[in-house]
């Protein structure tokens, strides 16, 4: 048994040590807002938060991830608000198909923790990890700025 | 231009257009859910609080139909689009394209397609309610008017729709109801957010990869390595061993690992020893289709279409001759190949991101053995199309192995599979040749086409058969120009490698190729390109409308920034068009920098402003991706790249600012998502000439830079 800690819910699974936590995540707990891409963390679809910090769950073992908290997308909003940033997104109507806007906003969110006022190139540094096929990206871009309150 | 008649044909050849009675369950009213007190037609219903469910015919994959299709009920319903939701229509005769005859998105067809019967609808509605209102009020409809669901009437008496509901709900369906005039649109036109924004931001959008049925299993398949490859023998007992693979069979396209998540499914995969037997492309290569298209460029090829001469006219002149190569592309969208089935006896349920609801209907059909009406599809979002989902492999695949296993199984395939086991845009190679005259006038211009033809692998009775091939020679000319002598042609390739539909199918490869070709004839001529092209057009021309409006919001005329330099292009797609300039410079002698994309687009009536501009700004980063960096090479009869390392696709850090400019010169719809991506390789090729002074003729650049 691994124990993980999801968006503060803990869960027990019987599952082999090197699972990546992306299948443990969608396949065996079931919450499927994070997203398969790639495989081999090039895409950023399948990106969380381990103890804050993103991560491609697609190339961390559930092993690595026991005991520390793990947040997906269904986990940023707070007392039933959604997120800035998810909010910004919904203003600048950023999603086209939206499969990868998950880990955008895992990446976005992540991002703005570490650095509030971030630069065009952080945005782009931090950013570029993750593949949108719809190529939003001038509006991930505006969105992030606007949850940064950036003009 | 890629005829809508061609995808009647398709759907026909394909076996996809075959003719289904009504299933009596879904009829009359197909849209009722159980809450509707109000359902006038297939196409919508109203709940007691008023609130209108818009049945969607058509497969979101971003492109916002689910959005632009209930503002078009909204604005002839006169109902606020806040009182609007919208469904994903199951797959149904009664939810067939008017055009196509059957359910599929493609072509950029929703909205010129859908526009009328989604308007009828509204105002098939709205009518029956000013009708019951006008009866209650003892008034004739005449006096009454409607305006964010609530008629008015004499006197100043008001009622909401929902009030009417019960009334309306008696009243016989007009056959004809009085659709607006386009200057009393209210909601046509107007910045709408789209429908699907909240569960997109949240993770609660549904896709295909995201179903989840009670017993469901999931899999994966191990395919051949080489295109037309066949399983000769495989041994599964390692891939047994693995905790948590409950079942591994083959099937047509492999072998399948059916386990319990995908993980296990995975490494049972990983465990599989086959032995394949090549078939007989197994020796292709890239090399060895590059010379087919050669040879059969030194051919005359089958003629497409001719004005004038231009042999002749070319031979009496100095003509200018040049060949264009593009590679083979694969579509990658976000979301990996996928489907889930539930086959029993009597019956099959496919949850399916499909763009080809009757087609994949008809796959789930032959794979289970069972008739189409004992299928029942539905539609999830999708993750991305861009073509690839009008294809129906992973719905086969998912169908054979839920059958083989006797559960239900959701079929994924990894993204290694996506890259190596697609259709794909064809790689091809296009030799123009053309000549000016001493007025600046293109005298002769011939374009040859040699690539594979989708038709010849979809529907051979509608193409190939003659030699003639709409599709493969979209975009051959350039749009607007009359050319007294032209020929073009064009040349099936049979290389086995699997094409198909990749966003503005032939144009994407066609406009590299006319599109520099032009800026090499202008430059030939010592005119400005767009100057060039410009003294060609018509007076009263869309074309040369955007193309201005292009030039003046791009600074054409003026210095372009130290180290810059700007290139034109443009292209017309099945009535809609788009003129792009490309400001580029190249910040070493490996790189391509991008700096912006001017873009002037002209796709008649605008649905919905903000969503035809993000379908541009797709549509162009789209094409600059392929233009920089998109190649699939072909080795041993199979594809040589396998994931985002090696099949590069664009990032934020490449993405350049964007100017779009939208014009309304149509007093219908077309389509928008395939218009804005063939003219950016070329813009962006013609302003690396007029950089460096090299004419980059092959694809991707970033490739054509290092090795020219």
């Amino acid at each position: 048994m691994i124990r993980l800690t999801i968006n503060g819910t803990k869960h027990d699974l019987d599952v082999p040590p090197d699972m990546p936590l992306l299948w443990a995540i969608r396949d065996v707990v079931g919450l499927t807002g994070t997203k398969f891409g790639c495989g081999v963390a090039a895409c950023g679809a399948c990106t969380v938060h381990l103890s804050g910090a993103a991560v491609r769950s697609c190339q961390v073992p559930v092993s690595a991830a026991a005991g520390q908290p793990i947040t997906t997308i269904e986990g940023i909003a707070k007392n039933g608000k959604p997120h800035p940033v998810q909010d910004a997104w919904v203003a600048e109507n950023v999603p086209q198909c939206g499969y990868c806007q998950s880990g955008q906003i895992m990446s976005a969110t992540a991002l703005l923790a570490e650095k509030p006022k971030p630069t065009d190139a952080d945005i782009s540094a931090a950013m570029s990890g993750n593949i949108c096929r719809c190529a939003m990206y001038p509006r991930i871009k505006k969105a992030i700025k606007r949850a940064a309150g950036i003009a | 231009m890629l005829a809508r008649a061609d995808f009647i044909k398709i759907a026909t050849a394909t076996g996809a257009g075959f003719a289904l009675g009504l299933r009596a369950d879904l009829a009359p009213a197909v849209a009722a859910s159980p809450a509707a007190v109000f359902s006038p037609n297939v196409w919508l219903s109203m709940d007691a609080a008023g609130v209108f469910t818009v049945m969607v015919n058509k497969s979101e994959m971003g492109q916002g139909i689910a959005t632009s299709l209930p503002m078009m009920v909204a604005e002839e319903l006169d109902a606020p689009m806040s009182a609007i939701r919208y469904q994903f229509a199951p797959a149904d005769p009664a939810y067939n394209d008017p055009v196509w005859k059957q359910q599929a998105t493609g072509g950029s067809t929703t909205s010129p397609n859908m526009y009328m019967t989604m308007r009828k609808a509204g105002a098939t509605a709205r009518a029956m309610l000013v009708s019951a209102a006008a009866t209650r009020w003892n008034v004739e409809p005449s006096a009454c008017s409607t305006k964010d669901g609530v008629v008015s009437g004499p006197g100043g008496k008001t009622a909401t729709y929902a009030s009417l509901a019960a009334d309306a709900a008696k009243v016989a369906v007009p056959a004809d109801a009085a659709l607006k005039s386009p200057d009393q649109f209210r909601v046509i036109g107007t910045r709408v957010k789209r429908l699907d924004i909240v569960p997109k931001t949240n993770g609660t959008a549904q896709y295909g990869i995201d179903v989840r049925v009670p017993g469901m299993l999931i899999g994966t398949i191990e395919k051949a390595p080489s295109f037309g490859g066949t399983l000769a023998s495989f041994d599964a007992s390692k891939a047994k061993r693995i905790k948590g693979v409950r079942a591994v069979v083959p099937v047509t396209s492999g072998v399948a690992v059916i386990a319990d998540n995908m993980w296990a499914a995975k490494q049972g995969r990983a465990a599989l020893s086959i032995k394949w037997n090549p078939g007989p492309y197994g020796q292709a290569s890239t090399a060895s289709i590059d010379s087919m298209q050669r040879i059969a460029l030194g051919t005359p090829g089958v003629e497409q279409s001719v004005t004038g001469d231009a042999a002749a006219v070319l031979a009496g002149k100095t003509a200018l001759h040049a060949v264009y190569e593009v590679p083979y592309l694969a579509h990658a969208p976000m979301e990996p190949m996928n489907a889930t089935a539930d086959v029993r006896a009597d019956h099959v349920e496919v949850w399916a991101p499909t763009q080809a609801q009757t087609g994949a209907q008809a796959a789930a059909a032959k794979a289970s053995g069972l008739p189409v009406s004992a299928v029942t599809l539905h539609t999830t979002f999708l993750g991305g199309g861009f073509g690839r989902r009008f294809e129906t492999d992973f719905i086969t695949d998912a169908v054979e192995a839920s059958k083989a296993v006797g559960k239900p199984v959701k079929l994924v395939w990894t993204r290694e599979d996506d890259i190596r086991q697609g259709v794909f845009r064809s790689s091809q190679m296009s030799s123009l040749a053309g000549a000016v005259d001493s007025d600046g006038t293109i005298a002769a211009l011939t374009h040859h086409v040699a690539c594979s033809s989708i038709l010849a692998r979809i529907a051979p009775a509608a193409g190939s058969a003659t030699g003639k091939d709409r599709i493969s020679i979209n975009g051959a000319l350039p749009p607007d120009i009359a050319i007294p002598n032209s020929r073009v042609a064009f040349t099936h390739i049979d290389a086995g490698i699997p094409v198909g539909f990749w966003r503005a199918p032939g144009a994407n490869a066609n406009t590299f190729a006319i599109e520099s070709f032009m800026d090499e004839l202008a430059h030939q001529a010592g005119k400005d390109p767009v100057a060039f092209r410009r003294a060609m057009m018509p007076g009263v021309s869309r074309a040369r409308k955007l193309l201005d409006i292009a030039a003046e919001r791009s600074k054409w005329t003026s210095a372009a920034p130290a180290g810059h330099a700007r290139g034109f292009a443009m292209v017309e797609w099945d009535q809609a068009l788009v003129a792009i300039v490309a400001e580029v410079s190249m910040p070493d002698k490996k790189s391509i920098r991008v700096h912006r994309l001017t873009c002037a687009a002209d796709c008649g009536t605008i649905i919905n402003p903000d969503g035809l501009e993000a379908q541009l700004q797709s549509a162009m980063l789209f094409g600059l991706s392929a233009a920089l960096r998109g190649k699939i090479t072909i080795k041993n009869g199979g594809v040589v790249q396998s994931n985002f390392y090696d099949y590069e696709v664009l990032r934020m850090n490449d993405a350049p600012e964007m100017d779009i400019a939208l014009v309304a010169g149509l007093d219908k719809p077309t389509g928008a998502g395939e218009v804005g991506t063939p003219a950016v390789a070329p813009a962006v090729a013609n302003a690396l000439f007029k950089l460096t002074g090299k004419r980059y003729r092959k694809l991707p650049l970033l490739d054509a830079i290092k090795t020219a």
